[in-house]
């Protein structure tokens, strides 16, 4: 055979991508179960750092069993799910969020008007964290998620038991622009979330990011918090979903069975 | 990819039985001919993922690994593929190494994986790669192009590496996470250069990176 013959060409091709793909596929194959874990621990680790838990010295999925109960919310009626009674496919160590809200039976589309967060979809049941310590109920983690500047930012906002004060706030995938809106990472700014009251006195969503500093002596300073310059729009995506997943959309009702020391599974 | 097809002429000529000389073919990339430096090749992702050292490590290694083997692999069969489909083989042969470079760093260093993100992906582009292929392991036996394209990974990583220094030291004031200058925002001294965070710091540093390399070798400069 001729080296630039028809036949020639076609067989080396059909070789090469053969090869090719058996390595590919391999490698993917090979790998996939230690990826999976990786993810699953991320996403545990980034539900520790939002409940204040996270030690780098610990074990994580140690204090994450020890510490921490996952409790599945169907969103509309704030009702607590029991384990027994979860819709079929739902596993707390295998729910994912965003496939959740994107599958037409367990997701819906969220309507325009009350989409302040532009988030277009979300799941009909999310899982919530509650860190027992000592028997007693501390805090709520509730995965937050919303669009910034270029990119949907997903995270984690906890409550303390009061239902009411920010304990910590902590995004675990975003692409907003490294040392501007990408400094929704910075510990210190992070820090800043602690002991915020997230509702007024009448139960209304009162938490906001404001440009600048805040002034400590206003007394509206509890519910405000300093925006990141140079990152306006990350800054009014991270305030508006907030104002979307503590409202009546997103855990208003839950919050409120919750205050009633509401039903549990 | 133009730039590829003009670099392969520039690409010096190897003779067709050359000797293994080691020394050469691994440093002669470095600082002699080094891609970005002095061809000024692979541009692209220096911009984008060295705003920190450990990013530029990793990202470093991966691209040694790809230009080392696809080298290694593009040479071994270098007079089976037809001329005819000479580029879209080293492109298949190429774009596999990446994905298998990119399943390794999500199963072994998930965290630089979550930042450097579309950009190991992106090697496949990397003019570097392809342009050793097509320059030097086309028409030098293999052991010859797996430690050219090692030297070239090198050549790439120095850079990469250097710009990634820099720009970590001087818009966090930290080396690999770890805090170097106490930055103002927590009470120190050294208030972090911003500027350093974004692309255009690094064109600024790889041009430093090259004008100090060809005033240290003055034959570098291009004549006008």
């Amino acid at each position: 055979m001729q080296k630039d013959s028809v036949q020639r060409t076609v067989f080396v091709a059909l070789v090469v991508c053969l090869a090719c793909s058996v390595l590919v596929s391999g490698a993917a194959v090979a790998l996939s179960s230690i990826q999976k874990e990786n993810k699953r621990l991320d996403k545990v680790k980034n539900i520790l750092i939002a409940g204040g838990l996270y030690d780098a010295s610990q074990d994580i999925q140690a204090v994450y069993d020890d510490k921490v109960v996952p409790l599945l919310v169907e969103l509309d009626t704030g009702r607590i799910i029991g384990k027994e009674q979860y819709p079929a496919g739902i596993q707390a160590s295998t729910y994912d969020l965003k496939k959740m809200a994107s599958d037409p039976a367990m997701g819906r589309l969220v309507d325009p008007a009350e989409d302040i967060a532009n988030i277009r979809k979300r799941p009909k049941y999310i899982f919530i964290y509650e860190v027992i310590e000592n028997g007693k109920l501390e805090k709520i983690i509730l995965p937050i998620y919303g669009y910034g500047l270029w990119s949907t930012l997903y995270g984690f906002v906890s409550l303390g038991s009061d239902l009411q004060t920010i304990q910590g706030i902590t995004y675990y995938e975003h692409a907003e622009t490294p040392g501007l809106g990408g400094e929704v990472d910075n510990p210190r700014w992070k820090g800043l979330w602690q002991g915020k009251k997230a509702f007024d006195e009448s139960g209304e969503v009162a938490i906001s990011v404001i440009k600048g500093t805040v002034d400590t002596n206003n007394p509206q300073a509890q519910y405000q918090v300093d925006g990141l310059s140079g990152a306006t729009i990350t800054t009014r995506g991270v305030h508006n979903m907030l104002h979307y997943w503590l409202g009546d959309h997103g855990y208003g009702r839950l919050i409120e069975t919750l205050k009633q020391g509401g039903t549990r599974g | 990819m133009a730039e590829v097809i003009e670099k392969e002429e520039q690409a010096p000529e190897a003779p067709s039985a050359p000797p293994l000389n080691v020394r050469e073919l691994l440093l002669t990339p470095v600082f002699d001919n080094n891609p970005i430096g002095r061809q000024v090749l692979g541009v692209c992702s220096a911009l984008a993922v060295t705003t920190g050292l450990k990013t530029s490590i990793v990202m470093s290694l991966a691209v040694i690994f790809v230009t080392a083997f696809s080298n290694l692999s593009v040479s071994a069969i270098r007079n089976l593929i037809p001329s005819s489909i000479r580029i879209i083989v080293e492109m298949t042969i190429i774009a596999s190494l990446v994905i298998i470079a990119d399943q390794f760093i999500r199963a072994y260093a998930y965290d630089i994986s979550k930042q450097l993100s579309i950009f190991v992906g992106l090697i496949i582009t990397n003019c570097i790669i392809m342009g050793r292929a097509e320059a030097f392991a086309l028409k030098n036996p293999p052991i010859h192009s797996f430690l050219d394209g090692i030297g070239n990974g090198l050549g790439y990583s120095t850079v990469l590496i250097a710009v990634g220094f820099f720009r970590e030291l001087l818009g966090s004031g930290k080396l690999f996470g770890y805090e170097i200058f106490s930055l103002v925002t927590e009470g120190g001294w050294y208030v972090p250069n911003g500027l350093m965070l974004l692309a255009p710091s690094a064109f600024f540093l790889i041009g430093f990176f090259i004008w100090i390399v060809r005033a240290w070798k003055p034959e570098q400069v291009e004549e006008d």
